[in-house]
């Protein structure tokens, strides 16, 4: 289900903004939950994701701001969601009892029927593989077992809106990958928007449809991965999309958005908006670097250096090359490739690298 | 006789004086500690379960009356029921009534802290992953509640243990007046002092059971276990 739905957001806040202890938190003008999509706030440690999700799950007041959900506003709107949404916490709590007691209680606040809500339990048991833990007792669960349990717990409530807050920052690999697992097959069925929060990059662009990245409570870019990959807003997205900010230089022209730009003894062409005469950081993608023994002839790249090795350390199927030319640079290349090219230390080797793969940023 | 074997037959013979004694220790003590929970149990649970400007004093408040010496709490009701205090017109010092304040003024304070303690252990956002889940919070309240109900069970019975154990209070408001509020602490230490120790070793007896079975309801409770958090 990629491609975020075009109706109306299901919930939204506006002009939004939360102080604590003198501090501001949260600084945003609009933020909206798309309809039947699974949105991710991406954003680093501190940058006000708890706070925000708390907010939009109606659970913590802010300083100021509007809240819309489902045409209420206000007070309304907030009771509407006690009972149409569900939240997942990083460090989940399981209620003492069993695991069927904790799958129940959503339900039991909600006042349905005994018939009805075993029927639930008995079917988030199956689609989450939790059948045989239903009479063990919560405190007997392993972290991944446990986190798989309150995620059963909020989506044997069929939520409208789905609230996870950092549901894997808890969990070994293993589970991990389960979670991610379960929240792209099961809760995506069974939840009508998900909002997830998370640092962790892969799962935002694996899991979500548009991405919102959160910076010190401002909301710096929100589009679709492919649009936070292809042109990050500035130099904080670029690194939370994975970029490597290496390069520092100065635009000598601009024609467009193609700038070029003085790094030391070399002219780079890379994209962005600037100006002649201004000083920018160049930042690039690993994977974007193409390697070779011998100095390349023809193909599109606009970038061409040689450049020393300066390390070579293998990440498993992929390899990690550290090289100094321009500044120190990075590339990502196959274990195929790095045997192929001979990579070492103190190699001397040719970069190449594609303007639109290049791009700049004002400091 | 031995004093051992005289307490003995007063305890197996059902002595009516032993008998009497035991029963008004028990029902004055029973009455204190049904009100001194009825009040110390939810001021607990409003300072644990709420975040309010004087949250910080009120702890310190209570905490505090953990500590309280039983005849300091003693003094305090005198002071309040004597003839020239704020409630002396009510005529209840020397009474019952007067033992009974006293022991919810000891025990209160104390059901009171052990239930803050309690949901003070639970994580800080338990309440709002109540209501991440649809709780009122009113529900999410008493969720709380049912998680450390093993703590407030062993408070209340520590409390009984401790108020019908206690001598100072006792006798200061109460005057261990014969067949009115003479109980089990106030008599041992007036027939210990007449010389007649079977009724003292008697009402020994009683009072070591009292605590027995206290401790006991506290170990059993001791015994269960809870580690509901993922770390």
């Amino acid at each position: 289900m990629n491609g975020a739905s075009d109706d109306a957001p299901v919930l939204r806040v506006s002009a939004l903004r939360h102080e604590a202890g003198g501090r501001t938190i949260l600084n945003v003008d609009d933020f909206e939950v798309p309809v039947n999509a699974m949105l991710a706030v991406l954003g680093p440690n501190g940058a006000g994701k708890s706070t925000l999700m708390r907010i939009l799950a109606g659970l913590q007041k802010p300083t100021a701001g509007e809240i819309e959900f489902a045409g209420k506003t206000g007070e309304t709107a907030v009771a509407a969601l006690r009972l149409r949404s569900a939240f997942v916490f990083q460090s989940p709590y399981l209620w003492t009892g069993t695991v069927r007691r904790n799958l129940e209680l959503g339900l039991r606040f909600r006042n349905i029927e005994d018939a009805e809500r075993d029927r639930r339990v008995a079917t988030i048991a199956t689609q989450l593989g939790l059948e045989s833990l239903l009479d063990r007792n919560g405190a007997e669960l392993s972290g991944g077992e446990a986190q798989r349990v309150a995620l059963a717990r909020a989506l044997v409530l069929d939520p409208d809106v789905l609230f996870l807050d950092e549901p894997s920052s808890n969990l070994d690999a293993e589970a991990h990958a389960a979670l991610r697992e379960d929240l792209d097959r099961v809760a995506r069925a069974r939840a009508g928007s998900i909002v997830l929060a998370t640092h962790e990059r892969p799962d935002a662009f694996y899991l979500a449809d548009s991405i919102a990245v959160l910076r010190a409570g401002r909301l710096v870019q929100t589009g679709t991965p492919s649009e936070l990959f292809e042109n990050p807003a500035d130099s904080f997205i670029a690194g939370i999309t994975g970029a490597e900010l290496a390069m520092r230089g100065v635009v000598t022209s601009v024609d467009g958005e193609l700038l070029t730009v003085r790094v030391d003894e070399h002219e780079l062409q890379a994209v962005g908006e600037s100006a002649a005469g201004r000083t920018i950081k160049l930042a690039y993608r690993p994977e974007d670097l193409f390697l070779s023994r011998t100095a390349p002839e023809g193909g599109s790249a606009r970038n061409r250096f040689r450049v020393q090795v300066t390390e070579v350390r293998s990440l498993g199927a992929l390899v990690r090359v550290r090289m100094s030319g321009p500044a120190e640079l990075v590339a990502i290349v196959t274990r195929a490739a790095a045997d192929e090219l001979e990579l070492a230390e103190d190699a001397e080797i040719w970069v190449q690298i594609k303007a639109t793969a290049l791009h700049g940023f004002a400091m | 006789m031995n004093p051992f074997a005289e307490a003995w037959h007063l305890l197996m013979d059902g002595d009516p004086y032993v008998l009497a004694v035991v029963l008004r220790s028990l029902t004055i003590s029973g009455s204190a500690l049904v009100v001194a929970t009825l009040v110390g149990l939810p001021i607990g649970a409003m300072i644990g379960l709420s975040n309010f400007r004087m949250r910080v004093p009120a702890i310190a408040i209570v905490n505090t009356g953990l500590a309280l010496p039983p005849v300091v709490a003693g003094l305090a009701v005198y002071l309040l029921l004597s003839r020239t205090g704020p409630l002396g017109h009510l005529e209840l010092l020397f009474t019952p009534w007067a033992m009974g304040i006293a022991q919810v003024a000891l025990a209160g304070p104390y059901i009171a802290a052990v239930t803050l303690a309690a949901l003070e252990s639970l994580p800080p956002d338990i309440g709002l992953q109540a209501r991440g889940l649809g709780a009122t919070r009113l529900q999410a309240a008493l969720l709380q509640l049912r998680e450390v109900k093993t703590s407030l069970v062993a408070a209340v019975a520590a409390g009984f243990g401790a108020i019908i154990s206690e001598v100072g209070a006792a006798m200061l408001v109460g005057g261990n007046i014969l067949g009115e509020t003479r109980v089990m602490t106030t008599t041992i230490v007036l027939e210990t002092r007449r010389g007649h120790f079977g009724i003292a070793i008697a009402l020994g007896a009683v009072l070591l059971a009292v605590a027995l079975f206290v401790n006991v309801v506290l170990a059993g409770l001791g015994t269960r276990t809870r580690r509901p958090v993922l770390s």
